[in-house]
C-alpha cells in the first residue's frame, strides 16, 4: 500500500512518500474490532503465516502460531503481517528508488526506529479501518514494536502480546550488533552502502553478520545437544576447513541468508533495535515510560534466552505491575535459547492460545 | 456456605460483606477472602490454579496479581484472565517496590519455604499487611500419630516423610513467636476446623492457622 503524507521520521529526517506491503489472514469482523497486528523481528517479513497458492515458497514465519485452529486462530482473528520500512521485502527500504535521484537509496535511506514503524503502522490500520486492535504481538524486536504500541497509542492497542523481549538492549546485545555491522562495512563489496549500482552484494560481511547473530540466537545447551564437538571430517585435518559441525551448520545459515537479505536493511534494524529504550525519554524510569500504557499484557520469556534473558523481561513485567495494568507473564522451560519464540513449544503455544481464547470471549461479549 | 469465620474482630476496614454466590472456597482462603478489603490491590504468592484471585477480583473488585511457579497452575491463572507472575516466590517479592500492595497474601506455603524468614519480611516490606495461611502441626491427630511412632499425614498435609514439600512445618504459637521477633504485629488470627473457627483448645484442635499481621 502507497502513502503519500510524508512521515517525519524520529531522526528528524522525513519520508515524503512511502510503500508498505502487508498481508492479511482471516476476516475483519463488522465491529472491525477482532484485527490483530503481527510484528517482525529482524529478519522476517510480512509474510506470517501459510503458503502463496500454487507456489511452493517458504511458509510463513510464524505458521505454526498464526492461522486456523493455531494459537492465533485465523478464524476469528483478522491477522495483520507487514513489512516495516528500511526492510527488504517489498516496503521501502534501502533498496528502494528514491524518487528524488532515480536511484536506489542505499546509504542515504534514513535510519528509522521502532517508534517510526509504529507511526507507520498506525497509518496502515487507519487505511484498512482499524480503530483500535485487539492485539499486538510480535516476539524479540517485534515484541518491542507491540510494547512500544502501548506506550505511543494506548487507546488504540487493547491487548499487547510481547514475547522474548528486553526492555532495551544491554551493552553485550549492542555489541553483538555492532560486530555485525562492522562485518558487513568492512566487505569491499559494501561500497559504503551503495553496492546496489556497482553489480555486487556484500555476501562475505552479511554471512558473518548472520553467523554472529544466530549463535545469540541459540542457547549454549542447544548447540550442545545439535553439533557438540562432532567433525564433519573423519578426524582433525590441521587447517581451517569447516571441521566441525557447528561451523558447517553456522555457515550454512550465513550463505542461506546473504542471498536473501539485504545488507543496508541488516544495519538498519540492527540500529534500530540499539536504539530501542521507551525509558529514555523519562530519564531511564520504565515504570513511567510504560505509564501511558492501557493495554493487558501476556508476556513470554524462556529460561535459556541469554540474548533477552527473563530477568529483562521481568523488568517490564515489574514496571506493568506498578502500574496497575493487568499482566500474564510466563517464564517458559525451554531449551532453545531466544530462537524458541519461533519453536511450537507446547507450554509456550497452549499458554498464547488460552490468552487469545479470552480475548476471543471478550469481542464475543 | 455463607458462613464466615471471623473469630477476631479486628480492624473495621477490612469488615467482609459477604458476598452473595460465593463459590465454594478452601477453609482458609474463606478466611483470607474476609480479611481483603473491597477493591484492595493485592498480592497472592503461590497463587496457585488462581482461585482466591478470581474470588478477590470478581466478589472483591480487588486488584490482584499472583506469583506462581508451576506452569500448569500458570496456565490456569490465564485461562481465567488472571494477571499471574511466573516466578519463585523469593524472587517474585523481589521485584515489587516496598508498600506496592495493601495485602500480601501466602495461603498454605509458608511451610514449605526455605527462607521463612526473608519471605515474611519481604512480605511486611512489599504489603501494608500480610496473611498467612498454614497447617498446624500440633493437631492432636498429628500428636497421636507421632505418639505411634509415624509421622503425621493428614488431609491437610498430605504428605509422606520422604516426598514432602513441607520443610518448616509449625504450630500457632511457634508462628506467633516468630512474627514478634521479625518485628510484625498480629492484627486477627483464625484458628479453623473444618472450617469453623476454634475457641477451645485451638493449639491441639485447629486444623488450619490463618494470621493477619502488619509491620509494627
Amino acid at each position: 500500500m502507497r502513502f503519500e503524507e510524508p512521515l517525519e521520521l524520529a531522526s528528524g529526517a522525513r519520508l515524503g512518500s512511502y510503500e508498505l506491503r502487508y498481508e492479511t489472514y482471516g476476516t475483519l469482523n463488522e465491529a472491525r474490532d477482532n484485527a490483530v497486528l503481527v510484528c517482525h523481528a529482524l529478519n522476517a517479513s510480512h509474510h506470517v503465516a501459510g503458503r502463496y497458492a500454487g507456489e511452493n515458497d517458504e511458509v510463513g514465519w510464524w505458521d505454526n502460531m498464526v492461522g486456523p485452529g493455531r494459537p492465533v486462530d485465523t478464524r476469528r482473528f483478522f491477522v495483520i503481517g507487514v513489512n516495516n520500512l528500511g526492510s527488504c521485502f517489498g516496503s521501502t527500504g534501502p533498496m528502494s528508488i528514491n524518487p528524488q535521484s532515480g536511484r536506489p537509496y542505499g546509504a542515504s535511506f534514513p535510519v528509522v526506529t521502532v517508534e517510526d514503524w509504529v507511526d507507520a503502522q498506525v497509518r496502515l490500520a487507519d487505511r484498512l479501518g482499524i480503530a483500535r486492535f485487539a492485539a499486538v504481538m510480535g516476539g524479540s524486536l517485534g515484541a518491542m514494536q507491540a510494547l512500544s504500541w502501548t506506550i505511543r497509542y494506548p487507546e488504540r492497542i487493547a491487548h499487547c502480546v510481547a514475547i522474548a523481549i528486553a526492555p532495551r538492549l544491554s551493552a553485550q546485545n549492542i555489541a553483538f550488533n555492532d560486530v555485525a555491522r562492522a562485518a558487513i562495512r568492512s566487505d569491499p563489496d559494501f561500497h559504503g552502502g551503495d553496492y546496489y549500482s556497482k553489480g555486487v552484494v556484500p555476501k562475505a560481511g552479511l554471512r558473518v553478520a548472520r553467523m554472529i547473530g544466530h549463535i545469540t540466537y541459540l542457547s549454549d545447551d542447544v548447540m550442545a545437544e545439535k553439533f557438540g564437538r562432532s567433525l564433519r571430517t573423519k578426524d582433525y585435518a590441521f587447517g581451517y576447513g569447516v571441521e566441525f559441525e557447528v561451523e558447517s551448520y553456522l555457515r550454512h545459515q550465513g550463505d542461506k541468508f546473504s542471498e536473501y537479505f539485504d545488507a543496508n536493511t541488516y544495519l538498519l534494524i540492527t540500529r534500530a533495535l540499539d536504539y530501542f529504550d521507551p525509558a529514555r525519554e523519562t530519564g531511564g524510569d520504565l515504570v513511567q515510560a510504560l505509564a501511558p500504557a492501557r493495554a493487558r499484557f501476556l508476556l513470554v520469556s524462556f529460561t535459556t534466552d541469554w540474548r533477552f534473558a527473563p530477568a529483562r523481561t521481568r523488568e517490564i513485567v515489574e514496571a506493568l505491575v506498578v502500574n496497575g495494568r493487568d499482566v500474564a507473564y510466563a517464564a517458559i522451560d525451554a531449551p532453545h535459547g531466544h530462537d524458541a519464540f519461533l519453536l511450537d513449544d507446547p507450554r509456550y503455544h497452549r499458554l498464547v492460545t488460552a490468552y487469545f481464547e479470552n480475548i476471543a470471549r471478550e469481542l464475543a461479549r | 456456605m455463607t458462613a464466615v469465620a471471623q473469630p477476631v474482630p479486628a480492624t473495621a476496614s477490612a469488615a467482609p460483606a459477604a458476598a452473595a454466590h460465593p463459590p465454594a472456597l478452601r477453609d482458609d482462603l474463606r478466611q483470607i477472602a474476609a480479611w481483603i478489603a473491597d477493591g484492595a490491590r493485592v498480592l497472592d504468592l503461590g497463587c496457585g490454579d488462581g482461585t482466591l484471585m478470581a474470588y478477590l477480583r470478581d466478589s472483591r473488585h480487588a486488584k490482584v496479581y499472583g506469583v506462581e511457579i508451576a506452569d500448569d497452575s500458570v496456565l490456569q491463572c490465564v485461562r481465567q484472565g488472571l494477571s499471574v507472575i511466573q516466578a519463585d516466590l523469593e524472587s517474585g517479592l523481589r521485584m515489587f517496590p516496598d508498600r506496592m500492595f495493601d495485602t500480601v497474601v501466602l495461603s498454605q506455603t509458608l511451610q514449605a519455604m526455605h527462607e521463612t524468614e526473608a519471605v515474611l519480611r519481604e512480605m511486611a516490606r512489599v504489603g501494608r499487611q500480610g496473611i498467612v495461611s498454614f497447617p498446624n502441626f500440633g493437631h492432636w491427630r498429628h500428636l497421636m500419630s507421632l505418639l505411634g511412632g509415624r509421622m503425621p499425614v493428614s488431609p491437610q498435609m498430605p504428605y509422606q516423610w520422604y516426598d514432602t514439600p513441607n520443610v518448616h512445618l509449625c504450630t500457632p504459637k511457634d508462628f506467633e513467636i516468630l512474627a514478634a521477633r521479625l518485628g510484625l504485629a498480629i492484627t486477627a488470627r483464625a484458628r479453623l476446623a473444618n472450617g469453623q473457627p476454634v475457641n477451645v483448645l485451638p493449639s491441639l484442635r485447629c486444623k488450619l492457622a490463618v494470621y493477619r499481621f502488619e509491620p509494627r
